[in-house]
């Protein structure tokens, strides 16, 4: 396979001006992973600063609603900062730091990445900018705030449709302005090589540890691994380290307000082949190439593209992609609410609407593992929006 | 036969003179308004110019080029349309035409089949800032059967490894990128960009290299054309031909056309 390609998928489709960087990037991320000091210390900050390993969370009363297979929780949602963001955010802080970059820059959807990457700057006394999109930053005025008092500046994005994907075109036109001092922080297993391999390698903390809970709770694998793909880092950490099993793995993606409408972020669904951003992935895309505005009710999810080893998996059969519209997700945020006292993100929800459909069709010996990527605390004042609710 | 753009190249440096190479908006604000532009751009002296195909994601431009690509894709123009409006307008000049496009429009249209038409309509150089050398094998492989000139960029950031493989796979000229960053950012010239200009010509056996991103008056055109072949001006033409392509605005280009040698 060609360097940096997942089959077709991948590459390295940036200005000549960034190729050098992620170069020197892809040396010092390969020697870091050799490098048993760093490692150690990445290990400890882990442990102590993010909280891991999480827990696998057996949703006993979810279960015996949906009346089927086993659900259990792998709870991110439980990191510090709230989401599965800040395994990589902080891996690529502490790197950067190593290389000897002291300005860290970032984009951000809903808000997590941004605050992750806030926060391990403030961590290791690190400059930290962050771009967001103008309707984001409405939709997670919270997240803003709490980035600022991280120490982190915030940009707004009104380019384009002032969501996800213009935040990255900022981010990297300030990469291209800033390369020799600034590193940036690519919140997903997108982008040029080698943030999909390096960030799938971050986040792989999860599936590894989710594998070995799994076995010492019920001495088995399970049957199905379900998790949301905006760009696909938290499906690529949980889903990575099962590739080799017998075990079926579903990517959901944001069908909006339905995939017919046009209104949605389903590359799988309703995309095709293009390249954006850095990478050759399934795309969202008009006829001559220029790509279409999405819509999620979950800003995470919102987003043209999708990581090409997403690409790579779907078009070889290993992982099967469904999508969870608008309307289901708020069902099932409400739902494990209820339920089992959680409020996960809208971006989980969307993780979790696929398993309230899967569980009941299966045995009640089936075992299902859903990744509650990201607690829903900031997204509770535009759920309660969407429901008319004043706060 | 060689290319326009060599042609054109050589013809120059026979004179002992430098290029200037213009830059603008395919269709900004219309594709009649464009039309007029080539035509003042010719009389004005330009050597070549650099049709910019608009994309929702210009993620190489600032913010100049951005608006105008806004309004060009308003006026619903695309690659398509950019090289049909090339076939219209080659019947008129023998201006070397190249279009800078970003990657996407052209891996949705066909490598093949993108050579094929652009070179058939008379388009004679393709430039796409986000596809690297490493990346072009396929496009490069169609454009040299088409006779399409390819133009890579290189950037203060390449060491010399990289500008051999710019210089290698470069027809026409090599375009060296001034600064690091976008275009229309502010120029700051240092002793980095003759250096740079010398070694792409070293290693390419002596292609023309022509310098681009920044420049702006008619002083740093100067400056920058000591040291290349050719001088490449974008935002600060777009921002001026916006406002009026009177008196003053060809003024500007006649300044600029005698600060180029």
């Amino acid at each position: 396979m060609k360097k940096g390609y997942f089959g077709p998928f991948g590459g390295r489709f940036v200005p000549e001006t960034l190729i050098p960087a992620l170069m020197e990037l892809e040396d010092a991320y390969n020697a870091s992973a050799r490098d048993r000091a760093f490692q150690q210390e990445f290990k400890l900050l882990a442990r102590d600063y993010i909280g891991r390993p999480t827990p696998l969370y057996f949703a006993r009363r979810l279960t015996a609603h949906l009346g089927g297979a086993k659900i259990y929780l792998k709870r991110e949602d439980l990191t510090h900062t709230g989401a599965h963001k800040i395994n990589n955010a902080l891996g690529q802080a502490l790197l950067a730091s190593k290389m000897g970059k002291r300005r860290l820059i970032a984009e951000t959807g809903a808000g997590q990445h941004g605050v992750a990457t806030a926060t391990g700057a403030a961590l290791l006394g690190l400059e930290c900018v962050i771009y967001m999109g103008a309707v984001d930053m409405r939709r997670q005025a919270l997240n803003v705030f709490r980035m600022k008092l991280l120490g982190a500046e915030v940009r707004e994005v009104s380019t384009g449709s002032r969501t996800l994907k213009d935040s990255i075109n900022e981010a990297l036109r300030d990469w291209t302005t800033n390369v020799r001092n600034t590193h940036y922080v690519l919140g997903t297993v997108f982008g040029p090589h080698p943030f999909p391999s390096m960030v799938r390698d971050f986040q792989s903390v999860i599936g590894k540890e989710a594998r070995a809970q799994i076995l010492k709770a019920e001495g088995r694998l399970p049957g199905h691994l379900i998790a949301c793909v905006g760009g696909g880092s938290n499906a690529m950490g949980l889903f990575s380290a099962f590739l080799k099993d017998n075990v079926l793995m579903t990517g959901v993606e944001a069908g909006g307000r339905g995939i017919e409408s046009g209104e949605h972020a389903a590359r799988f669904a309703g995309g095709q082949v293009g390249v954006f951003q850095g990478a050759k992935s399934y795309l969202l895309q008009d006829e001559v190439g220029n790509i279409l505005g999405t819509h999620s009710v979950s800003a995470g999810l919102d987003y043209a593209s999708v990581g090409p080893q997403h690409a790579f998996l779907k078009e070889a059969g290993r992982v099967r992609y469904t999508y969870a519209v608008d309307e289901e997700a708020l069902n099932a945020f409400e739902m494990l609410s209820k339920l089992e006292g959680i409020i996960p993100a809208l971006e989980s929800a969307h993780a979790l609407a696929e398993a309230i459909k899967l569980a009941p069709t299966l045995p009640a010996e089936g075992l299902i593992i859903v990744n509650l990527s990201g607690r829903g605390d900031k997204d509770v004042q535009e759920v309660a929006r969407i429901k008319g609710v004043e706060i | 036969m060689a290319s326009r753009i060599k042609r054109r190249f050589d013809a120059l440096r026979k004179e002992g003179k430098k290029a200037f190479i213009p830059y603008i908006m395919c269709g900004d604000p219309t594709l009649a308004k464009t039309e007029e532009l080539v035509r003042v751009l010719e009389e004005a002296g330009a050597d070549c110019i650099e049709l910019g195909v608009p994309f929702s994601d210009p993620l190489a431009d600032g913010p100049v080029i951005q608006a105008a690509g806004a309004k060009a894709l308003a006026a619903g123009v695309n690659l398509r349309v950019a090289i049909d409006f090339v076939k219209r307008i080659r019947e008129k000049t023998e201006l070397p035409l190249i279009l800078m496009t970003y990657y996407n429009p052209v891996f949705r249209y066909g490598e093949e089949a993108f050579a094929a038409d652009a070179a058939g309509a008379g388009v004679d150089g393709v430039i796409i800032p986000d596809l690297p050398v490493d990346e072009a094998s396929g496009l490069i492989g169609s454009a040299r059967r088409h006779a399409l000139d390819t133009i890579f960029l290189a950037a203060p950031t390449s060491g010399d490894g990289r500008l051999k493989k710019v210089a290698r796979a470069s027809r026409g000229f090599i375009y060296f990128v001034s600064i690091t960053g976008i275009t229309g950012a502010r120029l700051e010239l240092d002793g980095g960009v003759a250096g740079s200009v010398s070694k792409l010509k070293t290693f390419s056996g002596g292609k023309p290299v022509a310098v681009g991103f920044g420049v702006s008056t008619p002083e740093e055109a100067g400056a920058v054309a000591s040291m290349a072949d050719g001088v490449i001006i974008g935002s600060a033409i777009v921002k001026k031909a916006a406002s009026g392509t009177g008196a003053e605005f060809t003024d500007y280009l006649k300044k600029l056309r005698a600060a180029i040698r």
